[in-house]
């Protein structure tokens, strides 16, 4: 099938010349990184001199980014987790019984889907500072997972309806109780479906920036990219520590996503491609 | 059947409750809200109609507003010729299944799992007029490269570029999905018929990924309309240089939140304007998803 056609060539070197801009960037932050301010100056291109652990010692003594990045650990991790347990709960109800309000519950959440939260963030305000949840990590973990809960039904309803029913019957036949049903029969069979919708929330929430920068005033509980934003601002001449910041800011969700780039690339894209 | 009803109550209440304390509520808020004038956190008096009067026709809103309006059409028109139309190529290429592809495939979607804080940071720092990657890159081969961000003829594009390089890989992998769809008899019919690879684009392959097109612009337009966190990171609160890179999602911040030089909260205002941004994207959207659904061709 190879033809060495000019065509060929041109779309060969289109995804070569693409795919040098899209990753030398990442090159050149992580070996920064290493780099004193006199050597990034010099010489941007090369590879470091030497192992210099410098700038990184810096920030893990001198700055706040271990607890941004705790904080954003905690927050992703709780968040999906009260997600998927609600979500899943709603999905199932939805996809396997049929009662009166069906329709209506499954449009309820659906609609929600239509609705870009960050537009509301003023009530949303007034609503915290009611609660007394401003400036916490709570405040801002409902909040996420009421913005991942109609992506989260969509996606757990439409699969646990393609379930068969069989499984499901002979369990109540033999008279297993229905939350028995659901939790050890139904539920494991959903797991890929959970994947997919928890990676899909998982993300957004990770590298969200608005509402912790609305909600969020106290720098114990600031989250990664807030922090990052400010720690970016106080080191702005110390162009080593400030790519040794980004490096640590942007590996953990870079080796996730190299570790599972397959489910990252379906969970991110789920809903836009059938 | 009582006993089945509890059960199914039971499962649906948190999440419905959630949804309503945090999404229901608040959304029907911001439409109240934008007809009161505010003292403070708290809405103070019913105002009527003057909050949109001020945010669309009197100063100091109206000038901020249409200026920012026009940054974001133009965001939004160059990401789809630029960002797009890339992505479709490199999708095109992708579908061909040269070596490599698959490694090609999780690097160019790479940046999409990123933060724009990161991804705004980064290539701030790369856009340096002194120091820059860019710039160093440039004088090689011996072009004297701009204050790309400093500068109110490039700042904008470069904002534009950023995005691009950071969405790049969504739009190529939605245009891919598409083209694996198209069933291999077409493809393979056109090009015994002597189809080249140009014209195999755009009269073989671009009608036939309509359903990936309409998603494209439809994300493609909300993103473009509630873009924030990218021109925040990289110009600031007031869209620098002189506003050259100021857009909706930051005069709404400013309104809303308070700007660096007056830290006074207006609720009504940012009310107002959320109100009819939110109006002019469900409108948009829905008459563009209406003519892009009529377009798409059922295999």
């Amino acid at each position: 099938m190879k033809r060495f056609t000019p065509g060929a060539v041109a779309v060969q070197t289109l995804l070569l010349l693409n795919g040098l801009v899209m990753l030398y960037p990442f090159v050149v932050m992580l070996m920064s990184a290493f780099k004193s301010n006199a050597e990034i100056f010099a010489s941007p291109f090369a590879l470091p001199e030497s192992l210099d652990l410098t700038n990184i010692h810096r920030i893990l003594d001198e700055t706040d980014l271990a607890t941004y990045l705790a904080n954003s650990a905690l927050i992703t991790a709780s968040s999906i987790a009260v997600l998927l347990t609600f979500g899943t709960m709603a999905a199932y109800a939805i996809a396997r019984y049929t009662f009166r309000l069906r329709e209506i519950v499954f449009f309820f959440f659906v609609a929600g889907l239509m609705v870009p939260l960050k537009l509301a963030i003023i009530p949303l305000f007034i609503q915290l500072d009611v609660l007394h949840l401003l400036d916490t990590r709570l405040g801002l973990m409902l909040i996420y997972v009421a913005m991942g809960l109609p992506s989260t039904v969509f996606i757990l309803t439409g699969f646990l309806r393609t379930l068969p029913g069989e499984l499901e019957e002979s369990a109540r036949i033999e008279g297993a109780s229905e939350a028995r049903i659901m939790w050890q029969i139904m539920l494991p069979l959903a797991r890929p479906a959970m994947v997919i919708a928890g990676i899909q929330n998982a993300v957004p929430i990770w590298n969200d920036f608005f509402f912790p920068l609305v909600f969020i005033t106290t720098d114990s509980r600031k989250t990664l990219p807030q922090g990052l934003s400010v720690f970016m601002g106080e080191y702005n001449t110390d162009w080593g520590v400030l790519f040794a910041g980004l490096s640590l800011a942007a590996l953990p969700i870079m080796i996730c996503y190299i570790a599972l780039s397959r489910q990252f690339i379906a969970g991110l894209t789920a809903g836009a491609v059938k | 059947m009582r006993r089945q009803g509890l059960w199914i109550a039971a499962l649906l209440t948190p999440a419905a409750l959630t949804m309503a304390v945090f999404v229901v509520w608040p959304m029907l808020g911001a439409f109240r809200y934008a007809f009161f004038s505010f003292n403070g956190l708290l809405p103070a008096d019913f105002v009527g109609l003057s909050n949109f009067v001020d945010v669309l026709a009197r100063a100091p809103f109206k000038a901020a507003v249409f200026a920012a309006l026009w940054h974001n059409i133009i965001v939004f028109v160059c990401l789809m010729l630029f960002q797009n139309g890339l992505a479709y190529l490199i999708a095109y290429a992708l579908l061909k299944q040269w070596p490599l592809h698959r490694v090609h495939q999780v690097i160019v979607f790479l940046p999409v799992v990123l933060s724009a804080v990161i991804v705004g940071f980064l290539w701030k720092l790369f856009l340096h007029p002194l120091f820059g990657l860019v710039n160093a890159a440039l004088a090689l081969v011996g072009i004297h490269g701009p204050p790309w961000l400093g500068n109110e003829s490039t700042a904008l594009g470069s904002l534009i570029f950023v995005n691009g390089w950071h969405f790049l890989g969504m739009a190529a992998l939605i245009f891919l999905a598409g083209m694996q769809r198209i069933p291999q008899e077409v493809m393979e019919a056109a090009r015994i018929d002597g189809a080249s690879d140009g014209v195999l684009l755009r009269r073989i392959v671009w009608p036939l990924v309509a359903p990936a097109v309409t998603i494209i612009f439809i994300l493609t337009f909300i993103g473009s309309f509630n873009w924030f966190e990218l021109p925040y990171v990289m110009a600031g609160l007031t869209g620098s240089p002189g506003g050259a890179t100021d857009v909706l999602g930051l005069v709404f911040y400013r309104t809303a939140f308070g700007s660096v030089s007056s830290g006074l909260q207006d609720f009504g205002h940012g009310s107002a304007l959320a109100v009819l941004m939110f109006l002019f994207i469900a409108v948009f959207s829905a008459v563009a998803l209406r003519f892009l659904r009529r377009r798409e061709i059922a295999l």
